[in-house]
């Protein structure tokens, strides 16, 4: 009975000395953690900055809902009516007349290879057909390989086009005003009939699985060699820099290689995306932005001191290849500005290597300006990670 | 009969090395020579610049100033014969420690590309004595076998020139025995090899010592020259509490150093009179005997290395 009071009465004592101890050896822990962290000032930098930066970066580059986008036209029927329609089409704001070409096959071209994201075609006997009261129609051809961007433009063409006429058809023309479908707009959605967005993701995806393995992947494998100290008896060793990087890079070309079979697979069993265009031209493309996030993904390792800063740095160079190479959001959504940084990102480049030749079956000739922009950038980041990495330990 | 000898090839003959850190001199005119075949043993404080020197030796780090030559070749322009022919042993274990004993030997020999790699690695491994073991990974090893593994993988191309940074620290006795063993079995076939070190046995298995200190070579010869060269007088102390007098002794004016070794006491200093003069006051003390002794290799290092320290500038 005694020893049970004197039990319960130790106890809150024993308790709060217990809970004191813990504090102080939290504390202790925390604050060694805090000391550690402000020594990595690189990663410092990174916490604070990146996401600052990525807010800005992402906020005013992101539209989901993109105006002016490239049009060509061809009008075969020059009157004050096509005038009127075009005139319609351009104040939605969604398109911007920026082709003229003279066949349908040069329309086609300029579709496929991606200069224009809608080709208007007026037919000759477009204004005879309207005076007529006859049904005349408006053809539309839209890259809807991206749905969110090939969506609102067309919504808001037919209501334009009708509006403006109806202030266009007065005198012997007033008949025509009460008529709704005095204009039928025949719109073709190109490439994703059913504006499928799985359709556009699947591809985009090889993109986004790619350089995220890929850059992560090599610029682990360096620092690695640093961080367990393994460099030092590397270098001491005769290999050449370029050695150690095609050595370190080629076994990753291989799994990125499976990688690229398996999505291509797991697509067609599963979501039913088909290969349209040449299978060795992907590849081409394929391997080709496989070994420039290999080269990206060394660079970062001669950059970085440890794992975790290159770690950190490769979800740098994720982040925007997610967002501004026009995997997530229509690339032209964005202003000039951050176009011209998607343009320095080699995701988007086999972005639209990958959606042109799956989906629109696009030629060489068509992608071709994609692949050289891919080989220059092959040429710059292997110069700069040759140039980084040194033979000695200055 | 004139008997010239001819002059001794040597391994490695370098010149008033230079090495920076930003502001920081590291090596500061450093100069040795080694002739071929010969173990020279690398002393000297933490942070005297042995691993520079080492490092710059090999063809990792370039020299701030001044010249030499490794095996004939040019410090800085012929670093990649240099490689090839040397073999570096990092401080801390450099090999892959997850690759197996064997795959780390084999990375090592093609490299090198070296020519009937599967008979150099097989022999390699009996050499060692880990055949049984070299499907086991290398990280699986302890301290001791790890630096004979990465011993073994120095020496697999065989160099001219073995370049070890501490290679025994950690390592306990029999397996540093077993290392030094090996080491003299290299320079027996001719190798040289020069080998920092912190431990004083291992200093007299060397041919020569080259002390070092705040980046400057401070003594060199073998360990007797280094020992007749210091002029330090030394005392040794026995008897009950003579170890206690350490402490007594230790700041006394002529003395450099005192410490207890278990029971007995150590004191050395560089003036035979003015050491005497201090442990006189317990010269009276009967139980204890003092008898003069020879310093020790530990005693004139550390004797050195407060000389430096003196001589170092902001010290």
């Amino acid at each position: 009975m005694i020893m049970a009071r004197m039990i319960m009465a130790r106890l809150p004592i024993a308790r709060l000395t217990m809970g004191r101890g813990f504090l102080r050896r939290l504390g202790a822990v925390i604050m060694k953690e805090v000391l550690q962290l402000r020594r990595d000032r690189l990663t410092f930098a990174m916490m604070f900055g990146m996401p600052i930066m990525q807010l800005l970066l992402f906020g005013y580059a992101i539209d989901t809902d993109p105006h002016r986008l490239p049009t060509a036209v061809i009008a075969a029927d020059q009157s004050q009516i096509t005038r009127t329609v075009l005139s319609a089409l351009a104040n939605t704001g969604y398109m911007s007349f920026t082709h003229r070409p003279t066949s349908e096959e040069e329309a086609n071209a300029l579709l496929q290879r991606g200069e224009v994201q809608f080709v208007v075609t007026i037919p000759s006997d477009f204004t005879r057909r309207l005076v007529r009261g006859e049904r005349a129609q408006i053809l539309i051809d839209a890259d809807a390989t991206d749905p969110l961007a090939a969506a609102n433009p067309l919504a808001a063409a037919g209501p334009a086009i009708n509006q403006a006429l109806a202030r266009d058809f007065i005198g012997p023309l007033a008949g025509l005003r009460n008529k709704a479908d005095a204009v039928e707009l025949v719109v073709q959605r190109r490439y994703n009939p059913e504006g499928k967005a799985r359709l556009n993701i699947v591809p985009g995806l090889l993109a986004v699985i790619l350089t995220m393995t890929m850059v992560m992947m090599t610029a682990l494998a360096v620092t690695r060699e640093r961080e367990r100290g393994t460099m030092e008896n590397l270098l001491a060793m005769p290999v050449r820099p370029i050695e150690v990087m095609i050595g370190k890079i080629a076994p990753y070309i291989v799994i990125g290689s499976v990688q690229v079979v398996v999505i291509l697979l797991v697509s067609r069993l599963l979501f039913d995306v088909t290969i349209e265009g040449s299978v060795t031209l992907l590849s081409i493309g394929t391997a080709l932005f496989i070994t420039v996030n290999l080269a990206i993904g060394f660079t970062i390792s001669t950059l970085t001191q440890n794992q975790l800063q290159a770690m950190q740095a490769s979800f740098f160079m994720m982040l925007p290849s997610i967002l501004l190479s026009g995997f997530m959001f229509p690339f032209r959504g964005m202003p000039v500005w951050a176009q011209w940084i998607g343009e320095a990102l080699p995701a988007t480049h086999f972005m639209r290597i990958v959606r042109g030749v799956m989906l629109k079956g696009a030629d060489l000739g068509a992608v071709s300006g994609e692949l050289v922009a891919l080989v220059a950038m092959l040429l710059i980041v292997s110069t700069l990670a040759i140039s980084r990495y040194k033979v000695t330990l200055d | 009969m004139p008997v010239a000898p001819p002059s001794p090839t040597l391994a490695i003959d370098v010149h008033d090395l230079v090495k920076r850190y930003g502001p920081r001199t590291v090596v500061d005119g450093f100069s040795l020579a080694v002739e071929q075949g010969r173990i020279c043993g690398f002393l000297g404080p933490n942070g005297s610049g042995k691993t520079t020197t080492l490092r710059m030796i090999c063809g990792l780090l370039t020299p701030d100033g001044g010249s030499g030559t490794c095996l004939g070749h040019d410090l800085v322009r012929d670093r990649e014969a240099i490689k090839r022919q040397t073999g570096y042993m990092t401080q801390k274990f450099g090999l892959y420690e997850d690759l197996t004993i064997r795959e780390n030997l084999e990375f090592v020999g093609r490299v090198y590309g070296l020519d009937r790699l599967k008979q150099r690695v097989d022999q390699s491994l009996e050499r060692l004595g880990l055949t049984t073991r070299q499907s086991q990974l290398a990280g699986a090893l302890s301290g001791g076998w790890k630096q004979r593994l990465a011993l073994a993988a120095c020496v697999l191309h065989e160099p001219k020139l073995l370049l070890l940074d501490e290679p025994t620290a950690g390592v306990d006795p029999k397996a540093r025995r077993a290392f030094w063993d090996e080491i003299h079995a290299y320079a027996a076939s001719g190798i040289t090899v020069l080998v920092s070190t912190h431990y004083m046995d291992e200093a007299e298995r060397c041919h020569e010592i080259a002390y070092i200190a705040y980046g400057e070579l401070m003594a060199r010869g073998t360990a007797a020259d280094i020992v007749r060269q210091s002029n330090l007088s030394a005392f040794i102390a026995t008897g009950p509490g003579a170890d206690r007098l350490a402490v007594k002794l230790r700041d006394a004016p002529g003395v450099s150093a005192a410490a207890a070794f278990g029971a007995t006491l150590h004191v050395c200093g560089p003036d035979r009179a003015a050491l005497e003069r201090a442990i006189a006051p317990y010269r009276v003390d009967p139980n204890i005997v003092w008898l003069e002794a020879e310093p020790t290799l530990e005693d004139i290092f550390i004797h050195l290395m407060g000389q430096a320290h003196d001589n170092a500038p902001g010290a």
